[in-house]
């Protein structure tokens, strides 16, 4: 099981060295600074969210509230700073409002033993509608340059836009946690078989409770970037990025079923996703073709490790066979 | 108008052909460079609203001799639209004709674009007012308060004058659709005294379809369940009026409907009496003088600063003078309206 999903994540990589060779020769616009950049920029708050997700989906779990988290992030930063608030007092809270968030749902869910699936579908439209109550249909704008900059410019003397610097230190921390730590195997054993878990003496709930409440941080996280990058906080904003940051995760080689998967994988998902929606267009392809594309190599991502663990085992059946 | 441009385009189109490749560099007319790089992006394609926009920007770049490009994301949000600002500026384009998704979320984008030399013309949809420098001028149809009385004029010719009324609109951020159904609240109180709101006020009186075509559906009959006595639904988006007028029909209902509705979407319901009137500006057109308006903006001919002019069209018929007025915007007209007498004629084109 393991050596299946390894075998995908390294597909990925590969795939991501070809996707970017391909991309510099096949169209002059790709391969150059101000590129990358962008590249880097589009993906920002999906890296930042997939890393929480990883461990959650690992888990056995799923947060689809995570789109509607950022967004209440967003607004609840947008509508302190209506208020007046000073800016750096809207960052903090935009991001206890993305714990807030995760922390709902982790209660919902080890609390009252619901199923996260159900209960983040729930808060998905919940925590919607609260960006509505908060900002009305006036989206905020007119955010302190000296903030939002940091958004759309680049490190000084570098083409990398400054959540560079988040995704580094959180991709650092998300990966160490997950594959070299307590914390991490954990994860692993519970997504596994969640009833050994319980009996090996692992704290299933407050670890669930934890997961959860990690993503609505990062959810928050997320949510600033977001309101730095559009300069802007609105109460439709970034609809449907649940979605993504789930394909994502599962194009990585994560398994949905839980018990599988590793934070390089994801990682080098979520950028050959950007990498790969950058060469197309700067190929001309429409926008029509680009969600096509997007939708195969979902699916691919799923069929192709079934397909390696349905011939493993049949061989391993023959050779059973041969032995008897 | 309309025939007018599609004639030229063809005559344009002959003549180039029979010029060769030599027209091309000189078709512009006086003043506009030859060869520019234009990029039309709607805020999302598959509409077929959009569809027509383009069509008429395409026309224009063809008289001028630009080289177009219609492009955007699939779904209307700035995020989406942001990624296709990027795409633009990667591939060098000299001009941008742009309907804003969000009037917020693409002005950084926008303000990148600019940086890197790129003409910008907003048209159909304008940025927020704190973003008027990151634009040349903005194109729209009408002033906002003129397409929001025009609409409650309709509503009124459908009920007879009388009787409350509800708004089906798109989403609950859409600028457009606020900035009309603001101006409705105050005209109807105002010029129609026998008429009222169903939720006693304009603001609450207010439902989201948000541009989708089940969602409006769903709240066209949440309206009727909420207020069984509802005299008629202004839909001030063509997604949301069509729905309207497709249920109304199904079910075979007597509220009025009006709203902004594609002449070739509502044709069938105009024609057979489910729907009186409904109104729209001509988008070709609104494509059309946008991309002349960017065009001479990026030859150094037109500055976008209030009082300025620009001319669309190529020939002394078609040539038509516009003014940029407050706050850099640049109106088409009036909204037209579309009925019985004219529907056909219409619902060919666009």
């Amino acid at each position: 099981m393991k050596r299946i999903s390894f075998n995908w994540d390294k597909g990925i990589l590969v795939f991501l060295v070809l996707t970017t060779i391909v991309g510099s020769f096949i169209t002059p616009y790709f391969a150059n600074a101000s590129n990358f950049s962008f590249v880097i920029q589009d993906i920002g708050e999906f890296m930042l969210m997939a890393i929480p997700m990883t461990f959650l989906i690992i888990s056995g779990e799923i947060d689809l509230s995570i789109g509607s988290s950022l967004c209440l992030s967003s607004a609840a930063l947008g509508y302190s700073f209506r208020h007046g608030i000073p800016f750096w007092l809207c960052i903090i809270i935009a991001l206890l409002v993305g714990i807030a968030c995760g922390l709902i749902n982790g209660i919902l869910v080890t609390k009252f033993g619901l199923q996260s699936l159900a209960v983040t579908i729930g808060t998905l439209a919940l925590y919607r509608g609260l960006c509505f109550v908060l900002l009305g249909n006036q989206p905020v704008n007119q955010m302190p340059l000296s903030y939002t900059n940091l958004g759309s410019n680049s490190i000084p003397h570098t083409f990398l836009p400054y959540v560079t610097i988040l995704i580094v230190i959180f991709g650092a921390i998300g990966w160490t946690t997950l594959h070299y730590t307590r914390l991490g195997r954990w994860t692993f054993a519970v997504g596994i078989n969640v009833e050994a878990a319980k009996f090996s003496g692992i704290p299933v709930a407050r670890l669930k409770l934890a997961l959860f409440a990690m993503t609505g941080l990062m959810a928050g996280v997320a949510g600033i970037v977001y309101t730095f990058r559009f300069a802007s906080a609105s109460p439709d904003g970034a609809t449907g990025y649940e979605l993504s940051v789930i394909a994502s995760v599962l194009f990585g080689g994560v398994s949905i079923a839980g018990g599988v998967g590793t934070m390089w994988g994801v990682l080098a998902a979520v950028l050959e996703l950007g990498v790969i929606r950058s060469v197309l267009q700067l190929t001309n392809v429409s926008a029509n073709t680009l969600l096509v594309v997007s939708g195969g190599l979902l699916l691919l991502s799923v069929a192709i490790p079934r397909a390696i663990e349905l011939s493993r085992n049949r061989r391993k059946l023959v050779s059973l066979d041969s032995k008897s | 108008m309309q025939k007018r441009l599609t004639r030229v385009a063809i005559a344009i189109v002959a003549v180039a052909a029979l010029a060769g490749t030599t027209a091309t560099a000189n078709a512009g007319s006086a003043g506009i460079k030859g060869g520019l790089k234009i990029a039309i992006m709607p805020k999302a394609v598959n509409n077929g609203y959009f569809t027509a926009w383009a069509k008429g920007g395409t026309t224009a770049c063809k008289e001028i001799g630009a080289r177009c490009t219609y492009l955007g994301p699939t779904t209307a949000t700035g995020a989406a639209q942001v990624q296709f600002i990027n795409q633009i500026i990667q591939q060098h384009y000299n001009v941008l004709v742009i309907s804003a998704a969000d009037q917020n979320a693409i002005v950084p984008a926008l303000n990148k674009a600019k940086a890197a030399g790129i003409t910008i013309v907003t048209s159909d949809a304008d940025v927020d007012a704190s973003a008027a420098a990151s634009r040349v001028t903005a194109v729209l149809p009408a002033s906002s308060t003129r397409i929001g009385t025009a609409e409650v004029d309709w509503i009124a010719a459908a009920t007879g004058g009388k009787g409350s009324i509800a708004i089906l609109s798109a989403a609950a951020t859409a600028a457009n659709q606020n900035a009309w159904i603001a101006a409705m609240g105050p005209y109807l109180t105002s010029k129609y005294p026998n008429m009222s709101w169903v939720g006693g006020t304009v603001d609450k009186s207010v439902f989201y379809g948000n541009d989708d075509a089940t969602t409006s559906t769903q709240q066209f009959d949440a309206i009727l369940a909420q207020y069984p006595n509802v005299a008629g639904i202004i839909s001030p988006t063509t997604v949301g009026v069509l729905a309207a007028a497709q249920e109304k029909k199904a079910k075979s209902l007597t509220v009025a409907i009006t709203g902004l509705g594609l002449p070739s979407q509502m044709g069938p319901y105009i024609t057979d009496g489910t729907v009186l009137k409904v109104g729209l500006w001509n988008p070709i057109d609104l494509g059309y003088v946008a991309v002349y308006a960017a065009a001479e903006a990026a030859s150094g001919t037109f500055k976008g600063t209030v009082g300025s002019t620009f001319y669309a069209g190529n020939t002394k018929k078609t040539k038509k003078t516009y003014t940029v007025t407050a706050g850099g915007i640049t109106y088409l007209g009036d909204p037209f309206t579309f009925d019985k007498s004219n529907i056909a004629t219409f619902a060919a084109i666009y």
